[in-house]
């Protein structure tokens, strides 16, 4: 039993670990239509320099943030630079991001090498927690990122629905068209979009290089997980990302605790399921 | 006019005779230089380089060109890899490559290229050479279970633990690893109640470390690259704190060498290795020197990597060497010479093939310790010199117990 109820809160954590990952994406493709495959090099680019300022400075914080805003001018240079110029073309696009996030990689892999890094925890951070109830250790940092999820998530919800922007947005994901008739600047309102989309992808990436580690590499697997938490949750919408992000958290870790060998099919089955039931997601909106 | 024909065909036999005699050799390396293995990958290249290096770039008068190629640790993938240097750049001799699987895939696909000779990189899986071995494939290095020699038989009288359990990568270089370990240790009378086998590149195992049983006394941890990296940060974040068994490449100088607060856990570890960065053989401290020398960006020491890539490498120049340069005949001449070769290994050892061209070494159990600047190296602990492939034991015996796997052997 011990063991069941640790599993479920491991599966939450890593949930919102994809949850902080996939949003940023799912966010892009809402508003644009545009499957970014350059999110996991985002990602991948905020750990790294998230790490760089930690060895640095010292400060957990501020690796966070400026790992978060390298990777929101990184996206917004991405969107203004080349996808703008493709916009409404959602294959070239796609195969354009394949090809950045492909040169990205391998930049990285050269100026910050092959090896595996972790990002230092400040003190508060870096032990663990005696749960109570359960009576076993548990990593602080794990706990932090539930909260810090949960935070990212009720912030999202808060701009998206409540301010003005977030109408915006709201409205460009109902029907393009009319908001560039209406005159809003349709193009900076896609180049903010990415550099949002980018900055929770690279907060992320300082997150999971804290609580995990980073690696090349890691880009490939958050794009797969981030691909697959959007398909199961449904593309553009931030509940739909925290679901999906819920599913294949907890179905990873149940795997990996019951049957290691064959944990990795449950995410897929997850997948496939929903793709037959309910292609446009759990909660997505049908296409008309 | 006469004169002049003949002062043509003179020629002519010369201008024949130059490439014949001076003939490029093309040595393709394949190794990983994507994804988690990526550091690991690139140290052996520079293994193979210097080998290379220290030719010259050239046998007899044979220019050696080195052609690399990465491959992903899937098998497929070094199949590709292998291909396209033999098919697209013309190879004459093939190292590599780095991981267990990748290795079993080139074995088989060497029986359809006869006239090509594959020498392995680092990939330490069993059965490469031990069944069903190729004749034109050769392993100037051991198997996985070679490289835990002396650690089992550690593990339960000197450390005195009796029960371990084991996490590992599912895929066949840790069975290897695994059975080199429990061979000895369950011979000696230990448990191992549980085995762990996750998948290559998982990132969260904290499941896995809260399933490890409370009852047993250490953990022997077969893990590589970012994956050791990640259980060992989350195994100590979790509280645990139970001491550290390495398989070859968990605790190799690369781990050690990478950047986190996890590395205090792995301070007294033991492990089984035929690569110790901090040996103080003499042999062995000429090739740190020459290694650093040549690679100013490399490690501190060469990784396990750049050992085994280096002597499948040095082997294949040594054998050039040898046959003068000659690969005509299938490689006839040059594959005697690899047969009967023996040379002085950077451990200080006899290099030295056993019937299926697997290579007899010198083995290590080593333990972790803080240098004076505090960085972690491994020290020597014992050094176990001429391990077969058999581990020690009668043929039949030993090929009866069947090939490894998730379950066997099993000791519970």
């Amino acid at each position: 039993m011990t063991l069941f109820l640790i599993v479920t809160l491991n599966g939450l954590t890593l949930a919102a670990l994809y949850f902080l990952a996939a949003s940023g994406f799912s966010l892009i493709f809402g508003l644009m239509r545009t499957v970014n495959m350059a999110h996991g090099a985002l990602l991948l680019l905020g750990g790294y320099v998230g790490y760089s300022i930690v060895d640095v400075t010292g400060s957990w914080g501020l690796g966070v943030v400026g790992g978060g805003l390298a990777a929101a001018l990184a996206g917004a240079i991405v969107q203004a630079g080349v996808l703008g110029w493709m916009q409404g073309d959602e294959l070239r696009q796609t195969l354009a991001s394949i090809a950045i996030s492909i040169i990205m990689a391998d930049l990285m892999l050269w100026y910050w090498g092959g090896l595996t890094y972790q990002v230092e925890l400040p003190d508060a951070l870096a032990g663990g927690q005696r749960l109570p109830v359960l009576g076993v250790g548990y990593a602080n940092i794990r706990l932090a990122l539930m909260g810090f999820a949960l935070v990212v998530g009720i912030g999202l919800w808060f701009l998206i629905q409540r301010t003005r922007f977030g109408a915006v947005i709201r409205a460009g994901v109902d029907d393009q068209d009319m908001l560039r008739a209406l005159g809003y600047p349709i193009n900076r309102i896609f180049v903010i979009v990415f550099a949002l989309g980018g900055m929770l992808a690279g907060m992320a990436g300082v997150v999971a290089a804290s609580a995990l580690s980073i690696a090349p590499g890691t880009d490939l697997q958050f794009l797969l997980s981030s691909l697959v938490v959007v398909i199961v949750g449904g593309m553009g919408s931030i509940g739909g990302a925290a679901l999906g992000a819920l599913l294949v958290g907890l179905a990873e870790q149940y795997g990996l605790a019951y049957a290691p060998t064959y944990g990795v099919v449950f995410t897929f089955a997850i997948m496939v399921l929903v793709l037959a039931v309910r292609p446009q997601g759990l909660l997505g909106k049908a296409e008309l | 006019m006469n004169k002049l024909k003949m002062a043509a065909s003179a020629l002519a036999l010369c201008a024949m005779a130059v490439p014949a005699s001076a003939e490029d050799v093309k040595v393709g390396v394949i190794s990983i230089l994507e994804g988690a293995f990526a550091a690991l990958g690139q140290d052996g290249i520079r293994g193979a380089e210097l080998a290379v290096l220290e030719t010259g770039g050239e046998v007899d008068g044979n220019k050696i060109e080195v052609i690399t190629m990465s491959s992903d640790a899937s098998p497929d993938s070094a199949v590709n890899a292998a291909r396209k240097l033999i098919e697209q750049d013309g190879v004459d001799i093939i190292v590599g490559p780095l991981s267990g699987s990748e290795g079993l895939a080139l074995r088989d696909l060497s029986k359809s290229y006869p006239g090509v000779t594959f020498l392995n990189g680092s990939s330490a899986a069993q059965d490469t050479t031990l069944r069903d071995s190729s004749d034109n494939f050769y392993r100037f290095g051991g198997d996985g279970a070679q490289w835990m020699v002396g650690v089992g038989d550690y593990a339960f009288n000197d450390m005195g633990y009796k029960s371990v359990a084991v996490i590992a990568e599912d895929y066949s270089f840790p069975y290897t690893q695994v059975l080199g370990f429990m061979t000895e240790f369950c011979e000696a009378g230990g448990k191992v109640p549980e085995k762990f086998w996750t998948p290559i590149g998982n990132k969260d195992y904290s499941s896995v470390v809260y399933s490890i049983p409370q009852d047993v006394d250490a953990l022997f941890v077969a893990l590589g690259g970012a994956d050791a990296v990640n259980f060992l940060t989350q195994y100590s974040q979790a509280g645990g704190e139970k001491p550290i068994i390495g398989g070859s490449i968990t605790i190799d100088q690369s781990i050690l060498d990478s950047k986190g607060p996890f590395k205090k856990l792995l301070v007294g570890a033991p492990a089984g290795t035929p690569t110790v960065g901090d040996y103080d053989g003499d042999e062995w401290k000429a090739f740190t020197a020459s290694y650093t020398e040549a690679f100013p960006d490399g490690f501190s020491a060469p990784s396990i990597f750049a050992h085994h890539y280096y002597m499948s490498a040095k082997a294949a120049m040594l054998a050039l060497d040898e046959v003068d340069g000659d690969l005509s005949d299938d490689h006839a001449a040059f594959r005697a010479a690899l047969n009967d070769l023996t040379f002085t290994t950077p451990t200080g050892g006899t290099m030295r093939l056993d019937k299926n061209r697997n290579g007899v070494i010198d083995n290590f159990v080593t333990e972790v310790y803080e240098r004076e600047d505090g960085s972690l190296g491994n020290r020597v602990v014992k050094v176990v010199r001429d391990v077969d492939q058999l581990l020690g034991q009668d043929e039949e015996v030993f090929l009866a117990s069947g090939p490894v796997s998730r379950d066997n052997p099993s000791c519970p």
